[in-house]
């Protein structure tokens, strides 16, 4: 207590302290923060419990397999020979489909909302819309893929279900989730910026290239990198556009084109595959994956958490 | 050109610089728009979809077949009510669990963390909402069923079950629920915190009675996002929930059930490769609904927050 060094006696500070709090012990307040804190310690410890148990789960295959076999082998019903190397193969290139795809637009869309579009009935209907479409259910956008994708590019390869459908797919999953934090990250540049561009005879292109991306692009990478954590782990539009669930062949020597048009898995996918399988084996296996997987989104977020607190700049 | 600006006077087709710096400029501008409008083309997209199979759907179905007690698409009985009563159990589940822990979590975060402690605890949360949740269905199977639904329920519990995908998901939608509902109540000027310590009330009653009355919108738009969030769900509830071949009409969460996002998943995965087919439309009638759900739930919370806005 902040008066006690002044007040003579203990029982004088006892005294004075008894008649500020009104007689009464603040129990509700002790409860209040203690229920405020235990919400918070439940809602990490199950994080906690997540992790570990995966990974005691996990145990098995890493110490019997080990890591270089269950990477490296293809999928197979026969557990001690599965692996989650076309998974991951998959994950790969549908992450560099949704990459390729989703800078470019959503950059683009993102400094047209921000920068270029007037205050009209038009640009609140497309803000509105993008709004929107980041809160429809990832599902949904697979039945898009099914219905659109899968039927354009049926006759690419595997009646559609290929690997380019499940990327367009992710890709427009996360499109409007680009496009929202880019639009943040444009946002933050002050229009002083702006202005001074503007004051030297720059045009608005001009200005955007060289003085708001620069300070913007930490933002926008941020965003890009916990958007493909996420495009990372989503299963259920894949799903939906045909992710094969079962094993399937492909020869080593198969081309980038034939992988692509050819039927593809991810792992994700490969995680629910193997996840409704009755077999016990399984499951060590299915935790195996699931320790992959969380490897890789966790460490993606982490990087942007770093690059986030370290390039962030207040103005 | 600087000789002729000798002779005439300046005009503002000069000041406008040359026309290929301004093609140029209406080309990039042009680009840009376009990208910006695939966001609408993709909307039109999806409404077009999904309308053209569920109208299908409706034109094609016995009407019977809609009231016959359970969903079970490939045996021809599409009683929508059995699978909007599962989402409808689990969702509310979901929040049970999600709105005590994610308000306490906010209100500890933004009332008594100190700067600290929040710049820690706030990353790691985004950390929980970045699990996918599919790594979550097979927590719920592998753990939460067996420790904790099987404790809860009376008797023998299905290892699929409602009440385990319901705090599964509740799970997954704390960290979303918390971090809308703290920043709303962050950004209360702490004049009205100050107000309240002067007239004697201690911390609890300054959060319970001033904070959280003021952040009352963003707090509302934190529950019904998630809320939709719950509804739009799909992995943890395809593979906890039960209910792969179909669902009758079940309203106790210790059973199996089925929500509409599975009852999607459960088709696509299971149908036959080639399209088509009433059980085909039936997945498209289904997400027209999801859509209509979510949007409308997202609107009202869009509502929330702008009032938020105003405020302050």
């Amino acid at each position: 207590m902040a008066y006690a060094g002044r007040i003579s006696t203990p029982a004088t500070s006892a005294a004075v302290e008894r008649a500020l709090l009104g007689h009464k012990r603040p129990v509700g307040e002790w409860l209040f923060q203690g229920f405020l804190l235990l919400s918070l310690v439940i809602a990490l410890g199950v994080l906690l419990w997540l992790l570990t148990d995966v990974f005691v789960r996990s145990l098995p295959v890493w110490q019997e397999r080990g890591v270089q076999s269950f990477v490296s082998s293809p999928l197979s019903s026969d557990p001690a020979k599965a692996g989650i190397a076309q998974g991951i193969f998959g994950s790969i290139l549908l992450m560099v489909i949704v990459t390729v795809l989703v800078i470019p637009i959503g950059t683009a869309a993102a400094i047209y909302l921000e920068e270029y579009a007037p205050d009209n009935a038009v640009t609140r209907l497309l803000n509105t819309t993008v709004r929107n479409l980041a809160g429809v259910p990832a599902v949904v956008y697979g039945l898009l893929g099914l219905s659109v994708f899968v039927a354009l590019l049926n006759d690419v390869g595997n009646n559609g279900r290929n690997m380019l459908a499940g990327g367009l797919t992710l890709a427009i999953v996360v499109l409007p989730i680009v496009i929202i934090t880019a639009a943040e990250a444009l946002r933050a540049v002050p229009s002083t910026i702006r202005e001074a561009g503007f004051g030297v005879g720059a045009t608005k292109w001009e200005v955007v290239r060289s003085h708001v991306l620069p300070y913007a692009a930490p933002g926008i990478f941020t965003g890009i990198i916990l958007t493909i954590a996420r495009a990372f782990g989503e299963t259920a539009p894949l799903l939906l556009v045909g992710a094969a669930a079962g094993g399937f062949g492909q020869a080593a020597s198969a081309t980038l084109v034939e992988r692509l048009t050819g039927p593809y898995t991810a792992l994700p996918t490969t995680i629910y595959a193997w996840a409704t399988l009755p077999q016990a084996e399984f499951k060590a296996l299915t935790a195996a994956a699931i320790v992959v997987l969380l490897a890789v989104v966790l460490i993606i977020n982490a990087i942007a958490i770093i690059l986030r607190n370290r390039y962030e700049r207040r103005w | 050109m600087t000789a002729s600006r000798e002779s005439s006077p300046l005009t503002i087709k000069d000041l406008r610089g040359s026309t290929g710096r301004r093609r140029r400029e209406l080309i990039i501008r042009s680009l840009f728009f376009m990208s910006a409008a695939t966001a609408v083309l993709i909307s039109i997209l999806i409404v077009v979809a999904l309308i053209g199979q569920a109208v299908l759907f409706i034109t094609k179905v016995d009407l019977s077949s809609l009231v016959s007690g359970s969903w079970q698409p490939r045996a021809g009985n599409f009683d929508l009510a059995a699978i909007i009563a599962g989402t409808f159990v689990i969702a509310s589940i979901a929040m049970l669990v999600a709105a005590p822990l994610g308000l306490g979590a906010a209100i500890f975060l933004a009332e008594y963390a100190r700067p600290r402690v929040r710049r820690t605890i706030k990353p790691i949360l985004e950390v929980l909402a970045a699990i996918p949740s599919v790594v979550l269905g097979f927590f719920t199977l592998t753990v939460l069923t067996p420790r904790v639904v099987d404790v809860i329920c009376p008797g023998p519990t299905p290892i699929f079950n409602m009440a385990g995908a319901g705090i599964a998901v509740g799970i997954l939608i704390t960290p979303l629920v918390a971090s809308i509902a703290e920043d709303s109540m962050y950004a209360v000027p702490n004049s009205l915190r100050e107000a309240s310590y002067g007239l004697g009330a201690r911390r609890r009653v300054t959060s319970l009675k001033v904070v959280v009355p003021s952040a009352v919108s963003g707090i509302t738009a934190a529950l019904i996002v998630g809320f939709s969030r719950a509804v739009g769900e799909t992995m943890i509830v395809a593979l906890a929930a039960g209910g792969v071949g179909g669902a009758i009409f079940n309203l106790n969460p210790c059973m199996p059930g089925q929500t509409m996002t599975a009852a999607m998943t459960a088709l696509a995965v299971g149908s036959d490769q080639a399209g088509g087919g009433i059980a085909y439309s039936s997945l498209f009638f289904v997400g027209l609904l999801l859509f209509v759900m979510t949007l409308t739930l997202n609107l009202i919370s869009e509502r929330f927050v702008r009032r938020l806005r105003s405020a302050y």
